[in-house]
């Protein structure tokens, strides 16, 4: 009985916590979203206040959607980022396979050069990518940004991704071999199903920092064309001025897509869980 | 169809050497099992023979034709793994039948031989599930019976059934020597378990560190050991290990299997440190000032006290001996 009631008291004080650090961690999305459904006075006059009848306004909406093409920025934002992640999965989980699975001469120093991006931060590099966009024409495109975010995730996800792959059982990829898969085979339909929840951690943690970057498409993708929504939103929050309503709305509106994309990731983090055929 | 012949096979993994030398030629249609501690190399050779490692120096030979540089699916052999390696996102009927699509075979053909391969390991009712639906043993079935599909050379096992649990182990056993008789294919099978090497095996391979101890009919290494080795190593319990010089011999070390020691006559003398009852048969270990620990094998139920002494005599002609070296004298 005594063991009964301690776990319950146990589970009680952990869930405590987590409740705590949930409610901590969504408090700010929380202040967002209530104040973008205020107008100005209430936001000024009452931040922690829900929108009661006499606050509610909905005109920061109304002028994200009226100013601005807030729809091309957002899909610029979506199709930045889904490019970036599908090539950061792409090239990492194949230099992940690579690592792990070949033994060749240097094997440990590319692994440990492909891992040394985790530690220097892109940024450093900025006047030297910028130089090498103009160069190459690529300035004021899409593809810019999703080749500089590509660089930006792939040494997280070689490196999350040739540790989760050493743990795939050499006998399966064996016996693919000697079933006659060729090494792609093994590599799309054999490993990267088993490591679909190592795929899904990297994509999260890929994602977030793309789609909330401000600095990149400021720098190389500035033109209204090109304009991400964390970029667009920037034109209300002016030196002198800031219309709130505006800017709270758009950060409001740009979390949706990224929370879908995470719930998309998350239900395959669950469902990954491969009960496979090794015992 | 379906000799191997290994020549001066040796195998490096950066400097170390972890073949040193194997020469062994198995015949058609025999049943070969490679035993030897854990770290002998014994899955590296099984690997070099399927083309999964590659071979550092010598030659392999399936049939007489060299097949260093062949890949693993070209070589006409079948695997059979410890852990099964079943394709987890394929039902049993394709796992079986993965083999002979990739190499093109009609459909039609492919139903057959799973379907005969299924009957042959009674999985008929197995066929449309996932190994996720499977127990370890109609796992390990499937993974046989995705080695027979193929009609290979060779078959090589990877001490397929230490997975398993003693009763299943048995049965899975007599299953493989049933189809040994019933293929009549050569099998190369890895094993750590006595028994399995014992019962299954026409031909034994000893190994220790990379080496070939001794090859040999299962009763041949067991009556007519080359050396201390494979004397300990085949035989369970373990071979007695005598002083030879404090029994008055020339030798250096006599060797004496447990069920030879018999107890009276008064050559040797231990004090009693354990008994074994085992129903039929009980072990008794004795400890022996001039020889250390002795185990005596004795048939039927007998009645020893702990730390009585015993008296043992043996028949001469059942001891071997040995040099310093561990070398068999004979
Ligand atoms: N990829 C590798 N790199 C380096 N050393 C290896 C590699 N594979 C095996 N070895 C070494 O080769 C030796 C033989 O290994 P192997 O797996 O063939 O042993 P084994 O006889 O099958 O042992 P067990 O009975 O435990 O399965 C071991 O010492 C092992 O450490
Ligand atoms: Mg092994």
């Amino acid at each position: 009985m005594s063991q009964a009631r301690h776990s319950t008291a146990r589970s009680l004080a952990a869930h405590a916590v987590l409740i705590l650090y949930t409610a901590i961690a969504l408090f700010p999305v929380f202040v967002v979203v209530i104040n973008s459904f205020k107008n100005r006075r209430a936001i000024f006059a009452d931040p922690l206040a829900v929108p009661g009848p006499e606050s509610f306004d909905l005109v920061g909406y109304r002028t994200v959607l009226a100013q601005g093409d807030f729809v091309l920025y957002f899909q610029n934002s979506l199709i930045v980022t889904v490019a970036s992640l599908f090539f950061v999965l792409l090239f990492g989980a194949m230099a992940a396979f690579a690592l792990s699975e070949y033994r060749f001469r240097g094997n440990m120093l590319m692994g440990l050069y492909l891992a040394l991006g985790i530690m220097i931060p892109i940024r450093l590099g900025t006047v030297a990518i910028l130089q090498m966009m103009v160069a190459s024409g690529l300035v004021n495109t899409l593809t810019a940004l999703v080749l500089v975010y590509t660089a930006q995730g792939l040494p997280l996800a070689v490196f999350i991704l040739s540790e989760f792959m050493r743990g795939v059982s050499d006998d399966l990829k064996n016996a693919g071999r000697i079933d006659g898969l060729s090494e792609y085979t093994i590599f799309f339909r054999l490993v990267l199903p088993l490591v679909r929840p190592a795929m899904a951690t990297v994509a999260v943690f890929t994602m977030i920092p793309i789609w909330n970057d401000l600095w990149f498409p400021l720098i190389l993708a500035p033109s209204e064309a090109t304009k991400t929504v964390t970029l667009g939103s920037q034109v209300f929050i002016g030196q002198f001025v800031t219309n709130w309503n505006a800017v709270l709305a758009a950060l409001s509106l740009a979390i949706l897509p990224v929370l879908v994309l995470y719930l998309i990731f998350s239900r395959q983090l669950i469902r990954g869980i491969t009960a496979g055929a090794v015992k | 169809m379906g000799a191997l012949t290994l020549t001066q096979v040796t195998k490096s993994f950066g400097a170390t050497q972890v073949i040193k030398g194997v020469d062994l030629a198995v015949e058609d249609g025999e049943f070969c099992v490679f035993v030897g501690p854990s770290g002998c190399g014994k899955s590296t050779l099984l690997r070099m023979i399927a083309g999964l490692e590659d071979v550092t120096s010598g030659d392999v030979a399936i049939d007489g034709a060299r097949v260093n540089d062949l890949a693993p699916a070209r070589r006409e052999i079948a695997m059979v793994f410890q852990s099964y390696a079943l394709y987890p996102h394929l039902t049993v009927r394709d796992n079986m039948g993965l083999a002979l699509k990739q190499a093109g075979t009609p459909r039609a053909q492919i139903e057959a031989a799973t379907g005969k391969a299924a009957e042959m390991l009674a999985l008929d009712h197995l066929l449309e599930r996932r190994p996720a639906e499977l127990s370890g043993g109609q796992r390990q079935r499937v993974a046989i019976g995705r080695a027979i599909v193929r009609r290979p050379k060779l078959f090589l096992f990877d001490e397929p059934l230490s997975n398993l649990d003693a009763a299943l182990r048995v049965q899975t056993r007599i299953e493989i020597a049933r189809l040994h008789r019933e293929l009549g294919a050569t099998m190369i099978y890895v094993t750590h378990d006595q028994v399995e090497a014992m019962t299954l095996a026409d031909k034994i391979v000893v190994l220790r560190g990379g080496v070939v101890e001794q090859v040999g009919r299962p009763m041949d290494l067991y009556n007519d050991p080359d050396n201390t080795f494979v004397a300990g190593f085949i035989g369970s319990p373990q071979m007695n290990f005598l002083d030879a010089g404090k029994l008055g011999l020339n030798s250096d070390r006599l060797g004496i299997r447990p069920e030879h020691l018999t107890p009276g006559g008064g050559q040797i003398s231990g004090r009693v440190s354990h008994v074994e009852k085992l129903g039929g048969e009980t072990l008794v270990y004795l400890s022996s000032e001039d020889h250390g620990l002795l185990t005596v094998r004795l048939f039927g139920e007998r009645d020893y006290a702990v730390d009585e002494v015993v008296g043992l005599g043996f028949e001469p002609n059942r001891a071997f001996h040995f040099d310093a070296q561990g070398r068999r004298l004979r």
